[in-house]
Order: C-alpha cells, then sequence, then structure tokens
C-alpha cells in the first residue's frame, strides 16, 4: 500500500517537474494560434516594417513599425541610463560599501523591485512628466524622454542584484592578488574584477534590458502613446507592450485587430526569450 | 600631468558612491511622497466602503477584496505545484539535458512580459476554456505568472539542506518519500514561505496579466463566485489616475499608499522570516 501511494507520489512529483516546461509550450503555442491569423491578410513582412498602426480604420492597417521604433528608443534611453549606474552601484555595494551600509543598500534595492510597476508609473506621472515638459519645454511631458528614465529606474534592481552577484563569485584570490602586486583597491576593480566578471555582468544587462522591453504600466502612463514613428526622445511613443494592454480591450475577439495583438504578442515572446536564453548562457558560462 | 593612482581611486570611488545615490534616494523619495499625499486619505471608511460617485468619492473596498481574493486564488493554485516542481528538481532530476531544459523554462517563465501573460490568459482561459474575464481566469494567469518565484525559491531551500540529513534518513531505513516528507520539506519551510510572500507580492502588484482576464472597470459589490469579475487594487490606480478625470489627487494617492503598503508589508515579512530563520538553522 505504502509502495503504491509513493509510486503514485513520485510519478505526480515527475509531473510537476515538467509543469514549467508544459507552461512555456503552452503560451507559445496559444500565441500562435491566435496571432498568426493575422498573416492571412497581412504579410509579416509588412506587419513588421509597415509605417501604419490604424487597427480599427476599414480596411485596418497593421503595420507595427511604429511600435517597434518606439519600444526601441525608450529601451535604448532606459539603457544608457541604467547599466552605467546600474554596474556602478552593484560594484559600490560589492566592493567598497562598509557591511552594514551594504545591507541598507540591499535592502533600499530589493524595496525599488517590489514598488508594483503601476504605482511607479502613477509617481512618474505626477512627478517625472511635469518636470520633463517645464525643463524642455515642451508642449507635453508624455515623451519617449521620461519612458526611459522611468524605465531605466525599474530595471535598475535587476542589474544591481546580478551583477552584484557576478562580482561576488569572484575569487578573493583574484583581488588580493592584484593588491598583493602593489595595485590600488580600484585598480584591482577596474583591471581585474570587473573584466573577470565581464560575462555575468554582460547577462545582467541583457536581463535588465528584457525587463524593459516587457514593461508594460508604468510606460503606458507616461509615455505618451502616439503611434507614430519617433525622431527624438522628445516626443510621445507608444511601445509594443502599451498597444497590446491599452487596445486588447476594446479589440472583439476573432477580429484583425485582435489576432494582431497576438502577432504582437509573438513578437515580445520571442525577444524575451532570445534575452532570457542568451544571458543564461552567459551566466553558466564559467561552470 | 602624471597620473596619482590614489587621486584617481578617490575620484573613481567618489562616483561609485554618487550613481548608488542615484538610485536610493529617489527610492526613499518616492516612499515618501506617496506617505505623505497619501496618508490624509486613509480613514475606516476609505478601506472599507465602496466607491462612490464614479470613483472620485467613497472607498475602494471591493478593489482591495478583488486583489486578496485573486492573490489567494493564484496562490492556491502554484504553491502546490511549485513545491513538487521544486523537489523534483533538488531530490530527484540528474543532470541532463531534460533537467537542463526544465531549469531554462523556468527562467523562460520568469521573464515572459506581463502583458504576455495577459494575452496568454485571455486566449487559454477566458476564450479557449470559456471561463470568461472571471476571478478564476484572473488567478490561475497570476498563479503561472508567480510560478517560477515559488520554484527557485522552493528549490534553493531544498538543496540548501545537508546532504548529510539524507543520508542518516535513509540508513535508519526511511523510504525516499520519507525521507523527503519528515527530513527535507521541514528544513525548507523557511524558504519555501519566504518564495511564496515574494511571489504574492508580486501577484498583488502585477496589472497587465489581470486587465483582459478579470479586472473590472467599476463593480461597487462583492464577487459572489469564482466566475464573476472583481476589481483588482492595481488596475484601480491605473484607472483613476489615467482613465477617469477630476479624481481628487488624495484619493489617488491614497489608492497608491494602500497598494505600496500592501506589497511593501509582505516584502517585509518575507525578509523577517529569512532573517529569524537563518539565525536557528540548526547547521
Amino acid at each position: 500500500m505504502r509502495k503504491f501511494k509513493e509510486f503514485f507520489l513520485e510519478k505526480l512529483i515527475f509531473i510537476c517537474g515538467l509543469a514549467s516546461i508544459l507552461f512555456v509550450l503552452l503560451i507559445f503555442f496559444f500565441l500562435l494560434k491566435e496571432g498568426l491569423s493575422v498573416f492571412k491578410t497581412v504579410s509579416p513582412l509588412k506587419f513588421i516594417m509597415g509605417r501604419n498602426w490604424y487597427p480599427i480604420s476599414e480596411p485596418p492597417q497593421l503595420g507595427i513599425f511604429p511600435l517597434i521604433l518606439g519600444s526601441f528608443i525608450v529601451t535604448i534611453g532606459a539603457v544608457v541610463i541604467s547599466v552605467p549606474v546600474g554596474v556602478a552601484c552593484a560594484v559600490y555595494i560589492a566592493e567598497i560599501a562598509p557591511p552594514k551600509i551594504k545591507e541598507i543598500l540591499k535592502a533600499g534595492i530589493e524595496l525599488l523591485a517590489a514598488i508594483p510597476s503601476v504605482v511607479l508609473g502613477f509617481i512618474g506621472m505626477v512627478t517625472l512628466v511635469p518636470w520633463v515638459k517645464h525643463i524642455f519645454g515642451l508642449p507635453t511631458g508624455l515623451t519617449a524622454l521620461s519612458g526611459s528614465i522611468m524605465l531605466a529606474f525599474m530595471a535598475m534592481p535587476t542589474i544591481v542584484s546580478i551583477a552584484e552577484d557576478a562580482l561576488y563569485a569572484i575569487p578573493k584570490s583574484y583581488k588580493e592578488g592584484a593588491l598583493a602586486l602593489g595595485a590600488t583597491h580600484w585598480q584591482s576593480i577596474w583591471r581585474v574584477l570587473l573584466p573577470a566578471a565581464s560575462s555575468g555582468i554582460l547577462a545582467a544587462v541583457m536581463l535588465g534590458i528584457g525587463r524593459v522591453i516587457g514593461e508594460t504600466m508604468a510606460v503606458m502612463m507616461i509615455t505618451g502613446n502616439a503611434a507614430v514613428i519617433p525622431h527624438t526622445l522628445l516626443v510621445p511613443v507608444r511601445t509594443l507592450t502599451a498597444t497590446i494592454a491599452a487596445e486588447m480591450g476594446e479589440a472583439v475577439v476573432g477580429s484583425q485587430h485582435y489576432f494582431a495583438l497576438f502577432a504582437i504578442g509573438i513578437v515580445l515572446f520571442a525577444i524575451s526569450f532570445a534575452i532570457n536564453v542568451t544571458a543564461d548562457l552567459f551566466l553558466h558560462k564559467d561552470k | 600631468m602624471t597620473r596619482n593612482p590614489y587621486r584617481t581611486e578617490k575620484i573613481a570611488f567618489f562616483f561609485l558612491f554618487l550613481a548608488t545615490l542615484l538610485i536610493v534616494v529617489p527610492v526613499g523619495l518616492i516612499v515618501v511622497i506617496i506617505i505623505q499625499k497619501g496618508l490624509p486619505a486613509i480613514n475606516w471608511q476609505f478601506i472599507s466602503d465602496m466607491p462612490r460617485n464614479g470613483m472620485r468619492s467613497g472607498g475602494i473596498f471591493p478593489a482591495i477584496a478583488g486583489t486578496v481574493y485573486l492573490v489567494l486564488g493564484a496562490v492556491i493554485f502554484a504553491l502546490p505545484i511549485g513545491v513538487l516542481a521544486a523537489i523534483y528538481l533538488s531530490e530527484y532530476a540528474r543532470e541532463n539535458l531534460l533537467t537542463r531544459i526544465i531549469k531554462l523554462a523556468i527562467v523562460n517563465l520568469a521573464g515572459v512580459p506581463s502583458v504576455v501573460y495577459g494575452l496568454f490568459g485571455l486566449a487559454l482561459f477566458v476564450v479557449f476554456f470559456k471561463f470568461g474575464a472571471s476571478i478564476l481566469s484572473g488567478s490561475l494567469t497570476l498563479g503561472i505568472m508567480i510560478l517560477p518565484i515559488i520554484i527557485t525559491a522552493s528549490r534553493e531551500a531544498m538543496e540548501s539542506v545537508p546532504q548529510t540529513f539524507r543520508e542518516v534518513s535513509l540508513s535508519l531505513g526511511a523510504s525516499k518519500w520519507q525521507t523527503i516528507r519528515h527530513i527535507v520539506l521541514p528544513n525548507a519551510i523557511p524558504g519555501i514561505i519566504t518564495g511564496t510572500i515574494l511571489g504574492i507580492g508580486r501577484a498583488a502588484g502585477e496589472t497587465a496579466p489581470i486587465l483582459f482576464t478579470v479586472a473590472a472597470f467599476y463593480l461597487p459589490r462583492l464577487p459572489k463566485s469564482i466566475f464573476d469579475q472583481v476589481m483588482a487594487l492595481p488596475y484601480h490606480l491605473y484607472v483613476i489616475s489615467t482613465q477617469v478625470p477630476n479624481v481628487e489627487e488624495k484619493i489617488r494617492y491614497g489608492t497608491a499608499l494602500v497598494l505600496l503598503a500592501m506589497v511593501l508589508i509582505t516584502n517585509l515579512a518575507a525578509i523577517v522570516i529569512r532573517y529569524k530563520f537563518r539565525k536557528k538553522k540548526k547547521w
């Protein structure tokens, strides 16, 4: 009897072990199932490169190029801000901060990671957006720049914690060797620790980018949602994620619009899949 | 000009410190601003009453209750699967291709954009299974989203139980399952609880996955079954800050404060539990 129970339990454990694979496949399958229908009327090339996104005009124009550019420009802005600041912060926490300060800083970073994106979006709306409008003398502060700043902030916890782990994982002997040869602490960080941790830091940057591209609510609330091709950072843009979130509520199930939004989901899923697999390779490179 | 390495070091460290401040100071400011401007709105009526006057006055009770239902549903779904999956990875899985793929799947599940979870929930639960926009659909979607958090935390907790504990148990004649049940699980409980609480915090704060699967724009009553729609706190904050004009600022900040407090208190609980049990560790 007990043998039977244990046999059953072990099978159940095995099935649950496979659950993650099942869910990833299910997500992929259902995105494809709903999303691929759009290509019956629009060619994939036209969908990706089309310059007009007018999903409810008759006939609908479904080109997501402005949305891709919107996501791209906001992401670039966020990466330019968050990578240097994030890596610098990771170095400070890992190498320089005294133990007590270190704990406080780590708690602060965890706190930032825990704040819901809709709350950050709200705060961005009431503080950052008016500042951007005022400083640059714009008609509206709902711009790609505001989105970039907010997203940089949201990518920080990912970048800092993973880069810090990478720095921490380097054998102490590396640093001791550098110091014994007469290098200053900074020289040992710059010439020895950072190069040694480079694959981990690269993974941190990639996962940060993944976080930025996938972020939805804050971006929708502060980038202005204009589906036009942006030429500078100081104009409203609309990202891939915000388009789905803003329009799916009104799209009729089974319409071209509905399928097109799922096709955007496929694009996002593919991007995040590529980023996560690459980052994982970097993280496990040394082992 | 000769370069003095010590001066370079000082300058470099100053910039590193500055970068750290650039992250930590705004975090503190955000929390302080929300508390300062939100606190005047908080009273018993705000927390326990229905919204009135097109959400421009009254309370936010149905949104709080909705979020609690959704989070409970998500945990009921994700906790058993997550813990069993962690047992598989920590106790049964060998170093082979299958294990590698499972780990990669978990990493990917954790990285899927939240709005894509929303699409998936819409396609699978709302449309395909015909659950409609309901607590059931929303909870399942959130449950799948927090699964990787629970699996990862539980697995780490189980793997940190020393191998000798298992060997002693097995040498006394206990079966593999008895060893897991009586030796591994009890010692891994704190880690599992921490992971679950972090998952709860995540599920309570997410908006995009519930947008099309459950969240109601305005529904000033409590749900009667798991097939009802509910309001949810994060979506409510989104609605009153972007969709409804002329909402008093106090109410927006108050809602943000309640949401932030819920999420931060759960996270704080996780940190405290982790800290307490780390001190009591027997090995």
